[in-house]
């Protein structure tokens, strides 16, 4: 009985060895240690044996039995194993291959650099107003202390509806509308379309966008409205964007400013992108003229304040060297999906 | 505003180059826009003095000169010019020098003229860029011979004068004082801190009495406040000196004669437009400011016959009118080669008079142009004294030395509070009280008693704002320091702000680009999109002034926009496109009343994957996302509450409702419509009423505890008439199942083989669930049970499998 387990021990030991998959490995240990098992059959002899022979074989039963059984166990492993390794290396992909993702959009440039500028001024904690772009021409022009045959009319070309409705020309209508209905402190911008009667061209469109912003409290002062521009200006362009100020006239503010951004190009040298300037113009500003906070029932003995207004498609022209405004509308998708 | 240098330094030594003059006068408020160094453009002309002339020895149209350029040798030179002779100085063009000669130009080169070395060429006065008006002695055609001072060797700039900067200024409206010389060197002296000296004009005269040969009246002293008429014997037209005639060239005005250039350079020194009548064609010597007759005739210097109106103004003689007040004079008011006696113009015309009536005349001139901005209204006298001092210095002349002031105005200059206290609180800054004076005393702003005094030239000075500007513009708007608003503010977007910021990041993440097109359209677009005739649509808001008809009325629809984009892309061969865009529609209302504009999302789409159920499918995610439920389907019948359904497919578009409320449009485009657009791939479009959107969102998200108890599951195949629409059959089985429905949903439709033609196979997944306890087999059956009896009352029936 003992050449008998040594030898099912030795059989066992190569066949484990020799066996490839699960399967085989399976039905070796039903062989051997099922209930029908070759192990098994021979423990069934043991009440054969003499009371004396009895526990040393036992004991070497068990332990023929255990080993086997750890040699099946390890050989599982080791093949479940190498399948696993198998199935990855099947599994194996091109990863250069394209992903495919969803298809995405995005926004006009034009919009996402306006909800970019609004950000910046609701961080400066400015509202945003609306307004209407089909004006009574008191919002546009009269209020704004330009009354009928006032020469600066000329400069802003005007689509007329009736004698008294037009489309407005500039944002700035919006301040009276916001005058007129919010009391001071007032912090607002309005983004909007204006339309001037000028032909198409690479610089020129009857139709822009405008981003307005009034400011009206008590103690505003000229350098207030320089160091909110100085900030949007470096949020737009960078910490190392410099500004300057000329004055000017726009009859609704007094002083008046036209606000220059030093070139990118040549940082103030000059050259041809800033036409040798060393500075482009980018917006109108300047302090609320009394006679508006006035007209708008605002007492400009206790308050005072500023506006400005800036040209969306200049900056937006700027910032993605875009060279012909006529880009913007015609909505081209290979031009479009640039600005993902 | 073309200003001479040259002219500029009469008045005001500043001391600096052209460009640091142009970029401080810019700073201080003057903005330059260009200036231009007349001389640069005569680099490399010399004087030349012919010594010798003899006929070429090959041809007999050359002749070879030698030329004294100033140098130890004279320098050889072939010429054709039959005008130079021995001892005439002539502008050289020397080697290397580029000549322009109407379109053409060349390099003068050393070469061979005919066998003989030539070294140069002489110019005419084209070469040179100049006119008979800038030298009136020359021959135009041929070599100019000169006859001024200079000596040979020398640069022709200088020999000719040619050698002023010119800077052009834009000047704000609110400025006409520095639409002149004197203003600019009033700006000049106060950006700069130089001291400004003007003289005052002075004129001797004859002793003749003005009165007995000329009268003056202004019948409408409203309109016109102030007349003054001198009166000038005797006139001898001809040139101008050199020197006005390169002043009047350098500010941009062509030289005439002596006394019309008088006029021109009186304006330009002053601001003041000037006029000169012949005394022969002043009928009895009588001069009358009047309105125009209705119907009176003029027929204007430029030779046009004009109809005048009852409320324009005009200067008349005894008869007739002979100039428009400030806008032009009559034909036979200016001077001629005849004339003998002339009577001068200096008057102030109120400006909006003069505005209209050049707008309605259609001649904007340079006089209009100024009067309509406003004068100075105590110039009148000094300008004229200017002019007649210039005719007696030019001997063009003899002035009488009695003048006609007819003088109704009352200009009162306003008195403004100075207060340097609160200059410096509006301005942030911390400027001294003294130096603000001398500021505002630089610019003939006299400070005295704690007030402001405005010059007479300074019509725009009224408030303490504008005082602040003065003293900002000269203390350098750059030196303003720069500070933060002060105060906290609370600033949030309005949730229709932030309703329509979801809807376009929605559209951008499901796949679409943002575009942006015009307002206006045509109303031709309306027939594109087949709109009905009596479309409430096709009554717009119409721009009177429009660009063009493509651009002349406000969209009432946003349709036809997308779809003009949609074709753009096509044509130039995108395979694909998704676009949307949240514009506005412009709605009329009342008559004078402003319309209304209420925003629109408008989404088209062609190419990929594009499909009814696909745009359907973007329509129900953004709906979803804005908080939007329980939509309806409807078809473009005659019920449909959007006109533009004419530009859809009647099978292929659908109304959605939420509620009882239309809230947009949506489908295919009609293939008529697709083809009137050249688009050759089905193309989609919808149109969703934002406002209508928000009214029916909700934007709350509430909580939904998650199911305690499993859900019953069961799936049917149905089969029936093609016409039984899908959402009714879901409808049906919704209401058949009753509370405990969770989701009814739709997940094939089959038609084809084993199944009978015009019927489909539809199957749908059917979700109940309770959440107080667990459904069992027997509810869920029982359900199951209403659900077939209630499609078979449809008509459908389960499908045998």
């Amino acid at each position: 009985m003992k050449e008998q387990l040594k030898n099912i021990e030795e059989r066992a030991k190569d066949a484990i060895a020799s066996v490839a998959d699960l399967k085989s490995l399976e039905e070796l240990r039903v062989g051997l240690l099922g209930k029908k098992g070759e192990l098994t059959s021979i423990l069934k002899q043991m009440g054969k044996l003499s009371a004396e022979e009895r526990p040393a074989m036992g004991q070497l039963a068990n332990q023929v039995r255990s080993q086997l059984e750890t040699m099946i166990a390890d050989k599982t492993k080791a093949l479940q194993s190498a399948a696993q390794n198998a199935r990855l290396a099947a599994e194996t992909l091109d990863i250069t291959c394209p992903g495919t993702a969803p298809k995405t959009g995005t926004l006009h440039p034009l919009q996402i650099v306006e909800n970019e500028v609004r950000e910046i001024f609701l961080g400066m904690g400015f509202s945003v107003a609306d307004g209407p772009e089909v004006e009574y021409d008191y919002y546009n022009f009269e209020a704004l202390n330009l009354p009928p045959n006032h020469p600066a009319r000329d400069t802003q070309d005007t689509f007329y509806i009736t004698d008294n409705i037009l489309l407005r020309t500039q944002t700035s209508s919006v301040q009276v509308h916001v005058m007129e209905t919010q009391k001071p402190p007032i912090r607002v911008i309005s983004p909007g379309r204006v339309y001037r009667s000028d032909a198409v061209d690479a610089t020129h469109s009857p139709l822009f966008h405008q981003i307005e912003g009034l400011v009206i409290d008590k103690g505003i002062t000229m350098a207030d409205l320089k160091g909110t521009l100085e900030l949007l200006m470096q949020r737009l362009y960078g910490d190392d964007c410099k500004i300057r100020l000329r004055p000017h006239h726009f009859p609704f503010t007094e002083p008046s400013a036209e606000v220059d951004v030093m070139c990118f190009q040549c940082m103030g040298k000059g050259c041809r992108m800033c036409k040798n300037e060393g500075y482009i113009e980018l917006l109108g500003a300047g302090m609320v003229h009394p006679w508006v906070l006035e007209n708008s029932g605002i007492d400009s003995s206790v308050y005072s304040g500023f506006a400005f207004g800036l040209g969306l498609e200049r900056i937006v022209m700027r910032r993605y060297n875009i060279s012909d405004m006529r880009l913007l509308f015609e909505n081209d998708t290979r031009f479009l999906e640039q600005f993902k | 505003m073309n200003l001479s240098l040259r002219w500029l330094a009469d008045y005001v030594q500043t001391g600096v180059s052209p460009k640091e003059f142009c970029a401080e006068m810019t700073l201080s408020g003057s903005k330059v826009e260009a200036y231009e160094e007349e001389a640069k453009r005569l680099e490399g002309f010399v004087v030349g003095k012919i010594l010798e002339k003899k006929q070429h020895e090959n041809a007999d149209a050359l002749f070879v000169c030698q030329v004294d350029m100033g140098e130890a040798e004279p320098v050889q030179i072939v010429t054709n010019a039959k005008n130079v002779q021995p001892g005439d100085l002539v502008i050289v063009a020397t080697p290397g020098t580029t000549v322009h000669e109407g379109n053409e130009s060349m390099t003068i080169k050393v070469a061979k003229v005919r066998g003989v070395e030539s070294r140069g060429m002489f110019c005419g006065l084209e070469t040179l860029g100049l006119t008979q008006n800038d030298f009136p002695y020359a021959d135009p055609v041929s070599v100019f011979v000169l006859q001024e001072d200079c000596k040979p060797g020398q640069d022709a700039a200088s020999a000719l004068g040619v050698d002023d900067v010119s800077v052009e200024f834009e000047i704000t409206s609110n400025r006409p004082d520095c639409l002149s010389v004197i203003g600019l060197a009033r700006e000049a002296s106060a950006t700069f801190n130089v001291p400004l000296n003007v003289p005052t004009p002075k004129f001797n005269g004859s002793d003749e009495d003005i009165t007995k040969t000329l009268s003056v009246e202004i019948q409408n002293t409203e309109k016109c406040t102030r007349y003054v008429a001198g009166l000038v014997r005797n006139v001898k037209v001809g040139p101008s000196p050199r020197w006005m005639r390169e002043r009047l060239r350098a500010s941009g005005v062509r030289p005439i004669n002596n006394l019309v250039d008088i006029t021109n350079y009186v304006m330009l020194e002053y601001g003041q437009p000037m006029h000169a009548f012949d005394l022969r064609f002043v009928k009895d010597g009588k001069i009358c400011v009047r309105n125009a007759k209705a119907g009176e005739k003029i027929t204007t210097l430029d030779g046009v016959e004009r109809e005048l109106a009852d409320d324009m103004l005009i200067i008349a003689d005894a008869e007739k009118p002979i100039a428009v007040a400030g806008v032009m004079g009559g034909e036979y008011s200016g001077i001629m080669d005849d004339t003998v006696d002339v009577v001068f113009e200096s008057a102030y015309f109120e400006p909006v008079q003069v505005r209209l009536t050049a707008k309605r005349l259609g001649m904007r001139t340079d006089a209009s142009a100024r009067y309509e901005k406003g004068l100075d209204e105590t110039s009148m006298p000094i300008t004229l004294a200017r002019a007649l001092q210039l005719v007696e210095e030019l001997g063009a002349g003899e002035p009488v030395g009695t003048t006609i002031d007819c003088n109704h105005a009352d200009p009162k200059p306003n008195h403004i509070p100075f207060d340097p206290a609160w200059i410096n609180a509006f301005l942030g800054t911390d400027i001294p009280a003294e130096d603000m004076v001398k500021y505002l005393n630089s610019l003939d702003i006299k400070v005295e008693n704690g007030e402001c005094i405005s010059p007479s030239f300074r019509i725009d000075l009224a408030r303490p704002a504008d005082i602040a500007e003065e003293v900002a513009r000269i203390y350098g708007y750059n030196n303003i320091p720069s500070t933060v608003v002060k105060g906290v503010a609370n600033a949030q977007l309005t949730p229709e702000q932030k309703f329509n910021r979801t809807i376009e990041q929605t559209m951008a993440g499901l796949g679409f680009y943002g575009i942006l097109t015009y307002s206006f359209i045509s109303p031709k677009y309306f027939d594109k999109i087949g709109l009905p005739a009596d479309s409430k649509l096709r009554k717009t808001v119409t721009i009177t002034n429009p660009l063009g008809e493509d651009t002349s009325v406000m969209q009432t629809t946003t349709i036809p926009g997308m779809l003009e984009i949609l074709a753009n892309n096509y044509n130039k061969r995108n395979a694909q496109a998704n676009l949307f865009e949240i514009g506005k529609e412009y709605l009329p209302t009342e008559p004078d009343k402003l319309p209304e504009e209420p925003h629109r999302l408008t989404v088209g789409m062609y190419g990929g994957e594009a499909d009814f159920f696909a745009l359907k499918g973007v329509l129900e995610a953004l709906l979803g996302k804005l908080g939007i439920s329980g939509m309806k389907y409807t078809r473009c019948d005659e019920n449909c509450p959007y006109d533009e359904k004419s530009a859809f497919h009647p099978g292929r578009s659908a109304v959605i409702y939420v509620g009882d409320k239309a809230v947009g449009i949506f489908g295919e485009i009609h293939p008529d419509v697709q083809k009137t657009y050249g688009i050759g791939v089905r193309t989609y479009v919808a149109k969703l009423d934002i406002p209508t959107l928000f009214a029916v969102a909700n934007t709350e998200v509430t909580y939904k505890p998650l199911p305690k108890f499993p859900a019953m599951t069961r799936d049917i195949a149905l089969v029936c008439a093609e016409e039984i629409a899908v959402g009714d059959l879901e409808e049906a089985i919704a209401e058949a199942v009753g509370r405990y429905l969770e989701k009814v949903e739709l997940f094939d439709i089959y038609r084809g083989e084993q199944i009978e033609a015009g019927k489909k196979s539809v199957a749908f997944n059917i979700v109940m669930r309770n959440y107080e306890e667990t459904m069992t087999t027997e509810q869920a059956d029982a359900a199951m049970k209403r659900v077939f009896k209630a499609l078979a009352k449809m008509g459908a029936e389960l499908r045998e499998s």
